[in-house]
């Protein structure tokens, strides 16, 4: 096993609001290890997002409560000093947003937002040196005429090539582990294509971690090693990404895999649906959050809507899974056959 | 596969003047949104249009539903050029054809409700008297799968999907033909999209509506249209039935927009073969000469510099705008 770049334990995040508290992470616990790329899918507000955040410190502390740890280089994020956090984005783990257009500051050029995250872990670089370390930055991410570049503004860029610079500007400082929030949501499909094989060949020149937010499990079947499921909060199944698609162990994910049309699939029948809505984050359903939605709540006399399950492993296949089905039944779902 | 045509276009043009410096604002530049677009829509069919952003794919939502006057070429509704109708008459032309947007915030204004977003399109289109208007409302919402009941609730109670059938409901109302839909589903989660795709294809069924469906995601389309096209910079590339497209794509752009697709399948990811297009798409207000597409082409020659491929058939048994298709 290679080295443990991020651990989170049982990480809880709420924020008050005045309809109510909003339970937006519910106790969930992963690691990530050097070089692996961990798969976050879940749906809008399954608190997804708000994980990347609380890893990178950018959750307020007077504005949410926090419980867990989340440990990044040798301190807990959840405990650090401001100063100590500051050292440590960027360096040990840096971020890449959705939107290119909003990370970037539009009245500064390329090379100058490069150079700035450069210079906060580099004080004593000397402004040639900043240049050069963006130049070659903008060239490893495959912009056409760096140096022409180096000196334009955000708005003359396209929507790749901004995502682009903002790799560029999470990769200056070689981070272990890099946090990409739905990095290629807001790009076309040719771009997504060509930003996910730019960020797997980073991947391998600089050896870091990646923690890879999204929605599309086709791009989880591209790039990740494991996935982890997340719905209302809570981890709903973690695999390796083969078995996930293989066999899933958990109805939420088999019936979100239901959902992916497929090119293969030419025919016009109705698409396989989850019922219902995802839930109110301020009241959730007592029990399991997905037991609402689920097709086999109704067979398990009350007690999805009753017991919250617990993360358990599945000998056969290793995968983790939340489920109160058994094993057999779990198993058995990836055939789309149910054992009573 | 012989259903009449509904709605057609033909030749559709649309330039967007860009604005010059100086104190005339004379403009000499123009962006080329759509350049000479023809598209046939059946009854009871569904065409799906398929592009990137920049290709003019929801201009030409725009030019189809009226809402934008084209700078040259001309709209057929039933038969009937609507080109230049204006005022009364093209309200009378709304009735029948009715549009649905991508964004289900934006699209529904927060201060009515729901009740008064469905019903407005029917104070202004159809003289109904009011005290049928609620009935009929509380149908509409009923046949789109939200509860009568909410009648009185604001956009805000809804969730995204719940929004977006409350813009499929408000498109209804007036009982239209055509139903051109932006990127209805592009702004939902995933199972909420199938929920909503579902109930499209339900409603086409039930009411023998015709879709104009536009999308950029390869993958809806397959799931609903019964004609595709397929659009680059303004123009037609290849257009034929899902089978045609899909399964023997014959335009590079076609092929490399298929290829791009993310596949939810890990074994597939590593031996499929991906055809990633080098650079962005070209300005619209200057557009490479011939073929707008040979920038990026990786099969580009020289011919493909000075004509322009046409869309036809190039024994391919579909239309191809290419000039080396294959």
């Amino acid at each position: 096993m290679s080295e443990l770049v991020l651990q989170v334990k049982d990480l809880k995040v709420s924020f008050s609001t005045v309809d109510g508290v909003v339970q937006a992470v519910n106790g969930i616990s992963f690691d990530v290890r050097k070089g692996q790329t961990l798969g976050i899918v879940g749906e809008s507000g399954s608190g997804k997002s708000v994980t990347a955040s609380a890893i990178m410190g950018l959750i307020n502390r007077n504005s949410a409560d926090m419980s867990g740890s989340i440990l990044l280089g040798g301190l807990d994020v959840l405990t650090a000093q401001e100063r100590e956090i500051r050292a440590l984005r960027g360096r040990e783990a840096a971020m890449v947003f959705q939107d290119p257009m909003s990370a970037l500051n539009p009245y500064y050029t390329v090379g100058k937002q490069i150079a700035e995250a450069y210079e906060v872990h580099h004080p004593n670089s000397s402004k040639k040196e900043r240049q050069l370390v963006a130049l070659d930055m903008l060239a490893k991410v495959g912009l056409p005429k760096p140096s022409e570049c180096i000196d334009e503004y955000p708005h003359q860029f396209s929507g790749g090539m901004r995502q682009r610079i903002v790799i560029a500007i999470a990769l200056v400082n070689n981070p272990r582990l890099l946090i990409a929030d739905e990095p290629t949501t807001a790009l076309d499909v040719t771009v997504q294509a060509q930003i996910l094989e730019l960020m797997m060949s980073l991947q391998q020149e600089f050896g870091s971690a990646i923690i890879l937010i999204t929605h599309d499990l086709g791009v989880v079947a591209e790039v990740a090693d494991e996935v982890m499921v997340m719905y209302a909060g809570q981890t709903m199944e973690s695999s390796k990404v083969q078995t996930l698609f293989d066999a899933p162990s958990h109805p939420y994910t088999r019936g979100l895999l239901g959902s992916v049309r497929s090119l293969d699939n030419s025919e016009r029948g109705a698409l396989h649906t989850i019922a219902g809505n995802p839930p109110s984050m301020i009241s959730l359903p007592g029990g399991c959050p997905f037991h609402p939605r689920c097709e086999f709540a109704a067979s398990m006399n009350g007690l999805c809507s009753s017991v919250q399950p617990t993360l358990r492993v599945l000998p056969t296949t290793g995968s983790e899974s939340a489920c109160h089905l058994n094993d057999d039944q779990l198993l058995s779902l990836g055939r789309g056959v149910i054992h009573d | 596969m012989t259903s009449p045509v509904v709605l057609e276009a033909k030749n559709l043009v649309k330039y967007f003047p860009t604005v010059s410096k100086g104190l005339l604002q004379r403009s000499t530049d123009s962006v080329k949104a759509v350049d000479g677009v023809s598209v046939q829509v059946r009854a009871g069919q569904t065409l799906g249009v398929v592009g990137e952003s920049g290709c003019g794919k929801s201009t030409l939502a725009r030019l189809l539903m009226r809402l934008l006057p084209p700078t040259s070429g001309t709209v057929l509704l039933d038969g009937a050029d609507i080109t230049s109708l204006t005022g009364r008459e093209l309200r009378a032309v709304r009735a029948k054809i009715q549009m649905v947007f991508q964004d289900p915030v934006a699209s529904l204004n927060p201060r009515h409700s729901v009740g008064q977003i469905i019903g407005t399109p029917l104070k202004f289109l159809k003289e109904n008297s009011a005290s049928g208007a609620k009935e009929h409302v509380q149908e509409l919402m009923a046949l789109v799968g939200l509860n009568p009941e909410h009648y009185n609730r604001y956009p805000h109670e809804f969730s995204g999907g719940q929004r977006q059938r409350i813009g499929i409901a408000r498109a209804l109302a007036v009982g239209p033909q055509v139903i051109v839909a932006d990127e209805p589903v592009s702004a939902l989660d995933v199972s909420i999209q199938a929920q909503v795709l579902n109930l499209m294809e339900k409603l086409q069924r039930d009411l023998g509506l015709s879709y104009v469906f536009i999308a950029h995601d390869l993958s809806v389309v397959r799931h609903i249209a019964d004609e595709i096209i397929v659009m680059y910079l303004g123009k037609v590339v290849e257009s034929g039935t899902p089978k045609d497209v899909y399964s023997a794509p014959s335009h590079p752009y076609t092929q490399a927009l298929l290829s791009a697709i993310p596949l939810a399948d890990p074994r597939a990811a590593g031996t499929h073969k991906r055809m990633v297009l080098t650079g962005d798409v070209p300005s619209p207000i200057d557009p490479p000469s011939g073929c707008r597409f040979r920038t990026r082409c990786p099969r580009a020659q020289d011919l493909c510099a000075l004509e322009e491929p046409a869309l036809i058939d190039r024994g391919q048994g579909h239309p191809v705008a290419c000039h080396f298709p294959g």
